[in-house]
């Protein structure tokens, strides 16, 4: 078998397709990629379907060793790129032959954004389980062996020559979207979809919450980021057990809001503001503990919208031939 | 604020819309989450992109590029008013067997006297009841059963234990379940079932479904290694 070997697995890098569907029925999470705009432009930079599978690098530190000659891109979080020791751009395609060294180094500035995605062509070949190829640690399904990359793991991928290399242009991806952003600051505005038991916060504690700036705490995973700030406690403590959202926003007895990631819960029983809209999560992955968040309200007819404009945009981005 | 009518249709974001078919644990009311989550099936893999049945509500995440909300609110009230067939007919029986007994279920003794039961009629109590699966999350597989008679519904323990065994019979409040793997939980031990709830390889993959109808049936330990069964080492609760 032959494609990439783990010649050091880095703080956590995850094998990730677009998500698991379809299986919460059966109590299993979606999973997929945290910024899936980047996880996206990742694929298609290497020619490949956007549910093709590629590695979601947090923080960073992989280290690969190639058997395949294939084309590559790094898309996200400004973690550096090397092959053979020399420095990458990120955001294009790049050539690799059998025996090269692919490196992805760490943040070295601040508003570099922590999660990278790593494409290669043909995707990887590995075995859907539910139907996806995404890792879900928690669950132990999905990559490899339902868990992060491990040193001498192999990747496998065939042999992909004679691809056009393809970039995307800083004004593009400066340009594409507000929503969307390839530089990564550390204050970000959060759209939010009011719903679920919005009723049960008082209109004080709404105010407060789309006024108040809060932060990111320690406690941020694929699960779900638990954030700091003012108190919004709901008038209510618990509701019977319900299914949770992609981006929903729980708030448990101590007031502090959890917005729910990809590898979230099915169902569960805290009280619920609303869900922070889809394209703005990327946002949010991109910060690590410090990293502050403001909200404000969005309508679900606007929501919708900018939902259809944000992938005609998406099929609109031109990948320019290198 | 006003009294919430059922059924309510709450946006839960840009592209999930919860239904609320009523506020309590109910056989009625989890029909009724059942038979819409039937009606919307066909949609799913196209218009709708995930189901999330649980004891009163059903959570609908669609494909915001295929439809809107409005249409799936049409859908919705379409589902709920076709008043097509009693699926509750259709619900399976399962059942379980359980192994009883304070090697298998190490909350046994201390469940039944804070009940001021003694453990066989703990077990009877237990077994003799008909549950049903009222919702499968927490875990791959984890299925609430609900509800155990009030005389052995306990509290859950003020510090969880780090491992419960894969195939833990446990009690929460009037909830009951069977851990499908090992995993940390806070629910009262009191016996172990040799048939495994979840296989992540295998097909079926799930024993139960939402819906279904749950027995179980006490066994004595040599039947349960004849099942399969094996006794794990449990976390000692100070």
């Amino acid at each position: 078998m032959q494609g990439l070997t783990v010649i050091a697995p880095g703080i956590l890098s995850l094998l990730q397709d677009a998500g698991r569907f379809g299986q919460q029925q059966i109590g299993l999470t979606t999973g997929g990629p945290l910024d899936s705009f980047a996880f996206t432009v990742a694929n298609r930079l290497c020619h490949n379907s956007d549910n093709a599978c590629a590695i979601e690098v947090s923080i960073g530190g992989l280290t690969l060793e190639s058997s395949i000659d294939s084309v590559i891109a790094l898309t996200g979080a400004k973690l550096g790129l090397k092959i053979n020791g020399q420095n990458k751009v990120q955001w294009q395609s790049h050539a690799i032959k059998a025996g090269d060294k692919i490196n992805i180094g760490f943040a070295s500035e601040k508003n570099s954004g922590c999660r990278a995605y790593l494409a290669v062509a043909g995707g990887f070949d590995i075995a859907k389980q539910f139907g996806s190829q995404a890792t879900v640690s928690r669950e132990g399904i999905g990559g490899l062996q339902g868990g992060p990359l491990q040193k001498a793991d192999l990747l496998p991928s065939s042999n992909h020559r004679d691809l056009e290399l393809l970039s995307l242009s800083e004004e593009q991806q400066s340009n594409f979207n507000s929503s969307f952003n390839s530089n990564y600051p550390d204050l970000v505005e959060l759209r939010v979809i009011l719903g679920y038991q919005q009723n049960h916060f008082s209109p004080v504690k709404q105010a407060i919450f789309f006024s108040s700036e809060y932060t990111v705490s320690d406690l941020c995973d694929r699960m779900g980021y638990r954030l700091e700030g003012p108190k919004v406690n709901a008038d209510i403590e618990g509701i019977l057990s319900e299914g949770i959202c992609l981006g929903a926003i729980q708030v448990p007895a101590d007031g502090q809001p959890i917005v729910l990631m990809n590898d979230r819960q099915t169902i569960g029983g805290y009280p619920k503001i609303g869900a922070v809209f889809g394209p703005d999560l990327a946002k949010l992955a991109q910060l690590s503990a410090g990293g502050r968040i403001k909200f404000s309200a969005m309508d679900i007819n606007d929501a919708h919208q900018e939902l259809l404009l944000a992938k005609r945009q998406l099929d609109q981005l031109v990948l320019e031939a290198l | 604020m006003t009294a919430t009518l059922y059924p309510h249709i709450e946006i839960a974001g840009a592209d999930a819309l919860i239904v609320y078919l009523g506020a309590d644990t109910q056989p009625e009311i989890s029909a009724e989450v059942q038979r819409l989550a039937q009606g919307l099936q066909s949609f799913q893999g196209q218009e709708i992109v995930d189901l999330v049945p649980s004891y009163a509500s059903l959570l609908i995440n669609f494909n915001p590029l295929l439809c809107d909300h409005l249409w799936l609110r049409k859908k919705i009230r379409e589902t709920l008013d076709s008043s097509t067939s009693q699926q509750e007919s259709e619900s399976r029986l399962v059942e379980l067997p359980s192994y009883y007994s304070e090697e298998s279920g190490p909350d046994l003794n201390l469940l039944a006297n804070n009940a001021g039961l003694s453990p066989e009629e703990v077990i009877a109590l237990h077994s003799e009841a008909e549950y049903r699966v009222y919702a499968i999350g927490f875990a791959p597989g984890f299925a609430y059963l609900g509800q155990v008679d009030q005389k052995i519904a306990a509290p859950r323990l003020a510090t969880p234990r780090k491992k419960v065994p894969k195939g833990a019979v446990a009690i929460a409040d009037r909830q009951t379940a069977v851990y499908p793997a090992v995993s940390p939980g806070g629910w009262n031990l009191i016996g172990l079932c040799p048939t495994p709830m979840f296989d992540a390889n295998n097909e079926p993959h799930m024993l139960v479904a939402v819906g279904d109808r749950i027995r179980f049936r006490p066994i004595g330990r040599e039947e349960f290694f004849d099942l399969g069964g094996e006794l794990p080492e449990f976390e000692v609760q100070s």
